[in-house]
């Protein structure tokens, strides 16, 4: 199988590091080359992050380039615009609603921009928009915003169910294992 | 077994298999989680230093007591430890000792792209550069067994891509290894008469090296193309199979110090057209031409920024598939200091104060960006305090009641102590304010010498720095809640206007570590706020201004209430429950 790539991008600290370890452990258990790489350090501070996930029979770069990836998956709007660039032709979004202000909007210095997921759509690029941190409220922590998304990710793989649960099982805290559950159903739900 | 595992994580488990004993490190992006994944082996005994110099020096004594021994940092961490490096080439080893520096091509969190390779020359040691985990795990462990064969320090180059991503390795058992300590003063002392007649033990070690270069399985040629062949290793290695697979020759070389001319020769005799791919500076380039062979890489390659398979493929002439993108302006996301960080308080206070102040390296840099934009210089660990020194001992008054030099808790043991030594000495009337949040903040949460804690979390020796500071003899030192506006204001402006140096410590731990209790976010009575945009000054992620009216992200908040010290109409308050 040719290499595919997903992007996870998000805001430092939005658990972007916890959705690409569960989504590695995954695709290792289906018997694929696997490379996942993150930015730690300074980008993490609230700044933009994005995370590179590639799988196939032999994975060779760790990154994933412009017009590349056949998935993002955002934890936030004006994210998925900003990494936009790196969708091939045909790729899939799937997408958090939520506006985390940026800096230069706080201050004043810039604006956000409006209307995103209808600005992107109209690009004619097949967007899934969704609002993951209701969901993840709804599963009992907003912190699951990461677990919402994978479970609308896994929508769009012919992988069962059962391996993606293991996964999560396999990455998250015992004690946190059934919001986990339930925020990937969630997810996974609002997919269908 | 095989499994999904972090470049650094596969060093650590590399260390593990070696039979490693000893693992000493100073954290550093992106060399941090070698130590962090090595300390979770019950049979490696491991420990933060001050810094990379003491780091390194004690790995030295464990190499000399006959235990494998170990330290890791990043590229400008070995600036800090070149010192013992350099004369470790002339010692050699007793047990194997291998040091890590962890390169930031692209500065994803760094002050400067320097490549760590120039080390391995200049200091004539064998240098390894894995492209993968499996590589990362399999090299540490040849690393050792060259160090001992050779008797030399190792060098093992990282880099960001390499030690922050996850690839496919598989694991094997420990093996044990351990010498005598013998008695040595030829080899180890280091006073000229012995350095002489060691400096030619270290030319003909290399001489030896280079031989074992030409044949090691760490160096091999990928044959499959007469036409194009590329020299090449780490991350460029891969981008360079990304795009041409098996449709150009390759010579990918795992030991890049030594370098092998033979095989190097050999190589370029199979292809027709010879090129280099190498991130940063043309140092195989170089040796190329050196040895009167036509190559190409620095006329269609950058030297500067970390490369990509896109950048590869354009370099060669290829045209890679490019995305959409939006017609609009999307406003950059610069990194900031947490809501409810406590430096925010103290560089508000500076900034009021139109301080000039000379920084340092840590979270508080981000202090130098908007709307804060109060820190106007920032060079290398511990250069705060140093480059204050000299600026109010060249402009005396004109500065000196308003510069101030601003380092973290870590930095100023790691190297802002020595030149607080040097204001006490030298007398200059500095202010220095240690931002002390209990922990090294920026790598993401390491004990250091203050905090009380070793690596494991277990209690430990702590530094106090009021008495440390005093006795070197600061007469003038206070503590201050950098939450209490007031409190920094008034600290200021009496130690700016003292007439000899002094140290304010601002001290609050980091919001972000776990056992810090903090209040419940705070919320805006709409009805009160006038939208005078007061709150704003202080750059809060958490606050932002909806339809005129500050609005609080109760997500983000934790109560900190800097932001209701500005405000003056009292709007900020405790939401319920």
């Amino acid at each position: 199988m040719d290499t595919k790539n997903i992007i996870i991008v998000g805001v430092g600290g939005q658990g972007s590091l916890l959705a690409s370890k569960i989504l590695g452990h995954l695709l290792l258990s289906q018997g694929f080359d696997v490379k996942v790489s993150e930015v730690h350090g300074m980008s993490q501070r609230g700044g933009s992050v994005i995370t590179y996930v590639r799988f196939g029979d032999k994975v060779y770069s760790p990154v994933v380039d412009k017009g590349e990836a056949d998935f993002i998956v955002s934890f936030e709007i004006l994210e998925t615009a900003r990494w936009l660039g790196c969708l091939r032709a045909g790729g899939q979004i799937v997408t958090n609603t939520q506006q985390i202000d940026p800096m230069p909007v706080v201050t004043g210095a810039a604006t956000y921009p409006e209307n995103l997921v209808e600005k992107i759509r109209a690009l004619g690029v097949k967007i899934d928009a969704m609002d993951c941190l209701s969901l993840a409220r709804q599963a009992g922590s907003q912190k699951a915003v990461n677990i919402v998304l994978l479970g609308r990710l896994s929508h769009y793989f012919d992988i069962p169910e059962s391996a993606w649960l293991e996964s999560l099982k396999a990455n998250v805290p015992p004690k946190f294992l059934e919001l986990n559950q339930k925020a990937f159903e969630l997810g996974k739900l609002a997919a269908e | 077994m095989k499994e999904l595992m972090l470049g650094n994580k596969a060093v650590a488990r590399g260390l593990y298999e070696a039979g490693v004993c000893f693992v000493s490190s100073y954290p550093g992006t992106p060399s941090t989680e070698i130590t962090e994944e090595a300390v979770k082996f019950d049979e490696i005994y491991c420990e933060w230093a001050p810094n990379e110099k003491v780091a390194m020096e004690s790995a030295f004594g464990a190499s000399l007591a006959g235990r494998r021994a170990f330290c890791a940092q990043k590229h400008v961490g070995l600036n800090v430890a070149a010192d013992p490096l350099f004369t470790m080439s002339y010692t050699g080893v007793n047990a194997g000792l291998v040091v890590v520096v962890a390169d930031d091509a692209g500065m994803h969190s760094s002050q400067n792209e320097q490549d760590s390779r120039h080390y391995a020359i200049a200091a004539k040691v064998p240098m390894l550069e894995p492209s993968d985990s499996a590589e990362a795990l399999e090299f540490t462990k040849a690393a050792y067994e060259i160090s001992e064969q050779f008797d030399t320090p190792v060098l093992i180059k990282m880099c960001t891509r390499v030690a922050h991503s996850q690839s496919v390795v598989e694991t094997s058992s420990r093996v044990e290894h351990e010498k005598v300590y013998e008695k040595n003063i030829a080899k180890y002392v280091m006073m000229p008469g012995n350095a002489k007649k060691r400096h030619p033990v270290v030319e003909e070690r290399t001489k030896n090296l280079i031989a074992y270069a030409e044949t090691t399985p760490l160096n091999r040629a990928e044959i499959s193309s007469a036409e194009i062949g590329i020299i090449t290793s780490s991350t460029s290695y891969q981008y360079v199979k990304e795009i041409f697979g098996d449709s150009v020759s390759v010579l990918k070389l795992g030991m890049v110090n030594p370098l092998p001319p033979e095989l190097i020769k050999n190589f370029a005799a199979k292809v027709q057209k010879l090129y280099v791919v190498e991130e940063l500076d043309a140092v195989i380039e170089s040796f190329v031409k050196a040895l009167g062979i036509a190559v190409e890489g620095e006329k269609i390659l950058p030297r500067i920024d970390e490369f990509s398979q896109n950048l590869i493929a354009k370099a060669f002439g290829k045209n890679p598939a490019a995305g959409v993108e939006l017609a609009e302006n999307i406003p950059a996301r610069p990194p900031v200091m947490c809501a409810g960080c406590p430096h925010r308080g103290l560089f508000y206070s500076l900034k009021k104060r139109k301080c000039t102040v000379l920084g340092d390296i840590g979270c508080y840099t981000l202090g130098a960006v908007p709307p804060l934009g109060a820190i106007e210089m920032t060079l290398c660990m511990g250069a705060s305090i140093g480059a204050t020194h000299g600026f109010n001992k060249m402009l005396g008054e004109k500065s000196e009641g308003s510069t101030v030099a601003v380092i973290g808790d870590s930095t100023f043991v790691h190297s802002g102590m020595t030149a607080l030594a040097n204001v006490a000495y030298n007398q200059s009337n500095s202010t220095v304010i240690i931002l002390d949040n209990s922990i090294t903040g920026m790598t993401g949460h390491q004990q250091n010498p203050t905090t009380g804690f070793n690596i494991k979390g277990d209690p430990a020796g702590k530094i106090n720095l009021e008495a440390l500071v005093k006795s070197m003899g600061i007469n003038r030192v206070r503590v201050v809640d950098p939450y209490n506006l007031a409190e920094c204001d008034a600290a200021l402006k009496e130690e700016l206007a003292a007439a000899e140096p002094s140290v304010i410590i601002s001290r609050r731990p980091c919001a972000l570590l776990k056992y810090v209790k903090h209040k419940p976010p705070l919320k805006v009575d709409a009805e009160k706020c006038i939208g005078c945009k007061s709150c704003m000054k202080i750059g809060c992620p958490a606050i932002s201004m909806r339809n005129g009216k500050a609005v609080v992200d109760a997500t983000q908040c934790v109560g900190c209430g800097v932001c209701s010290q500005l405000c003056p109409k009292k709007a900020f308050v405790a939401q319920e429950g």
